[in-house]
């Protein structure tokens, strides 16, 4: 990856926390336009990660560029919008006056600030409410108006830390498909979550972050089929089932009861579709559903961070 | 980008924070009591009922109330924005750490002046004059904020309880009060006394006032207005210094 077409470019960066290593000599780039995501567990580092390139924190050890320019710099910081994690908005303030206040911030010109305010709060579903103050709106509006005030500088890059978590599921899919819409439009965004749907969904390529340390790189694509010993058959009955019995069928390596179905890990997910109807015959079950899966973000994610502790 | 436009940007940025600062705090009940009713009360149970000349209450009284105003607001700032979670968001702008401590200090600079105007009006309409006006509004320009700068220092460590910084903050200013020739004049405390006295900032607005409006000052103008600038400047440092420590352990 050339200079020019990197975004985000970081090396050998280390924090440390009264001893405890937050992040361990990572090191990864982000093409400009790219969708970046940083996949891992809480505590896995990636809010310590996104502070660090926002310039809230400073690394121990490493380097961080944004754009060029050192990580925390005011050049570098022009140049990004934020939605940190644990995030409000003014709460005594208006919307409108939220984002004219970043506005501000960023040096934005009087008469341009009030325009791209009025195109954003509309474009978020703001503009009728922006008058309001901050503490009469609920979470997914609040959620909405702070990628607002990220976006009031046109940022070339965005950081967004687990910016649908809490979301209800109308609040979540106008966020990602805003994302998108971002990312379509040429801005890079690094997008951390511990949802692998979303990441799935999203991100162009993945970093899987474990315990501070990068486990993988990779389109999501790519980071499934790379695993093995994670294909699985899904199934439900009309009646419970002991997942003993399920767990006893030739070929079957795990089974996991989720909701109203039955997942079976195995190798071969032809043939242990063949043997479930069978055995759905022989023990006198109906069959509702049966699908063959291919293995899933997270079962990348489990694969990988497994192998990663030596715990195999 | 040449460094005179970074400085512009950074001027303007943290009249900014200040705007914010007004609109979001001025109104918060912690300013209204520590920084408004505090004084008042104090000072109207030292007085009434003493039939005190009004030229040497009401240099007291500026003082008093100057200082408790413009160490109101900014103690507070940085403890509320990391309780309300703002603090990040902000730290993410490009904005320097002296930026948002000049905001904080100019919105606490500005609620001292303002205020301070009240005890002025009031001295005037009981026939107290002053003697160099001019001089007069300098000393209440660079007191407030050097008191404002001192009420940045209260702000350092790094708790998210304004409750715990209005404790450290009333500490100190209830203290100073006392020591700082308000009640009662340098030229009548005893030497110990004015010792103590010197290593407040509030006594040497305070003598400025006296000078300007009873005629009697204990020390020359340029040596209270040289005071004022140095308390000023260390305030500034050791604020700029350890907020640089303490501010990523808010977060």
């Amino acid at each position: 990856m050339s200079v020019n077409d990197t975004a985000i470019e970081v090396r050998n960066l280390t924090k440390r926390y009264d001893g405890l290593l937050a992040v361990d000599d990572i090191c990864f780039a982000v093409r400009k336009g790219e969708l970046f995501g940083f996949l891992g567990p809480n505590g896995a580092g990636k809010t310590t990660t996104v502070r660090i390139l926002t310039g809230v924190i400073t690394a121990d050890n490493g380097t961080a560029l944004v754009m060029g320019s050192r990580a925390g710099s005011l050049k570098a910081k022009q140049v990004a919008g934020v939605v940190p994690e644990m995030a409000n908005a003014y709460n005594d303030l208006s919307g409108w006056n939220n984002v004219m206040l970043m506005a501000e911030l960023y040096s934005i010109a009087s008469g341009e600030a009030k325009e791209r305010s009025e195109a954003l709060l509309k474009a978020l579903g703001l503009l009728e409410r922006k008058d309001s103050l901050v503490k009469t709106y609920s979470k997914g509006m609040k959620q909405r108006l702070i990628l607002g005030m990220a976006l009031i500088s046109d940022p070339q890059v965005l950081f967004l830390d687990e910016p649908t978590s809490g979301l209800d599921v109308q609040s979540a899919r106008l966020i990602k498909s805003l994302i998108q819409g971002l990312n379509d439009r040429g801005k890079t965004v690094f997008l951390t979550t511990h949802d692998m749907d979303e990441a799935n969904q999203l991100c162009d390529r993945v970093a899987i972050i474990n315990k501070g340390r990068i486990v993988a790189i990779d389109a999501p694509e790519r980071l499934r089929i790379a695993t093995s010993g994670r294909h699985s058959v899904e199934v439900s009955f009309t009646d419970s089932v002991s997942t003993d019995n399920l767990a006893r069928l030739p070929s079957v390596k795990e089974v996991q009861k989720i909701g109203d179905k039955y997942r079976l890990y195995t190798d071969v997910p032809g043939d242990l579709a063949v043997t479930l109807v069978n055995y759905s015959a022989s023990a006198g079950l109906k069959i509702v559903s049966l699908n063959i899966l291919a293995p899933s973000l997270e079962d990348a994610f489990i694969t990988l961070t497994t192998k990663e502790s030596g715990d195999v | 980008m040449s460094d005179l436009v970074i400085i512009r940007q950074q001027v303007q940025r943290a009249f900014a924070i200040a705007r914010k600062d007004v609109r979001i705090y001025y109104a918060k009940g912690p300013i209204i009591i520590y920084g408004v009713l505090m004084p008042v009360f104090l000072f109207l149970a030292f007085t009434i009922g003493r039939s005190l000349p009004a030229d040497l209450m009401i240099p007291g009284l500026v003082g008093m109330i100057l200082f408790f105003t413009a160490t109101s607001v900014s103690p507070i700032v940085l403890p509320w924005e990391a309780q309300a979670r703002t603090l990040e968001r902000l730290m993410a702008c490009p904005v320097r750490l002296e930026t948002i401590i000049l905001g904080d200090v100019l919105a606490s600079f500005i609620f001292g002046v303002g205020i301070s105007v009240v005890p002025i009006v009031i001295g005037l309409n009981l026939g107290v004059t002053i003697v160099s006006p001019a001089i007069f509004v300098l000393a209440v320009v660079l007191a407030a904020f050097c008191f404002a700068t001192l009420g940045n220092v209260f702000s350092i460590p790094p708790t998210n309880l304004p409750a715990t910084v209005n404790m450290i903050a009333a500490a100190v200013r209830l203290p100073v009060v006392f020591i700082s020739g308000v009640f009662i004049p340098l030229d009548e405390l005893p030497v110990w006394g004015q010792k103590i006295a010197y290593v407040s900032p509030l006594t040497y607005f305070t003598d400025i006032a006296r000078s300007l409006m009873q005629g009697q000052g204990h020390l020359p103008l340029v040596v209270d207005f040289l005071a004022l600038i140095g308390f000023t400047i260390v305030f500034l440092i050791v604020a700029m210094k350890l907020h640089r420590r303490t501010m990523p352990r808010r977060i």
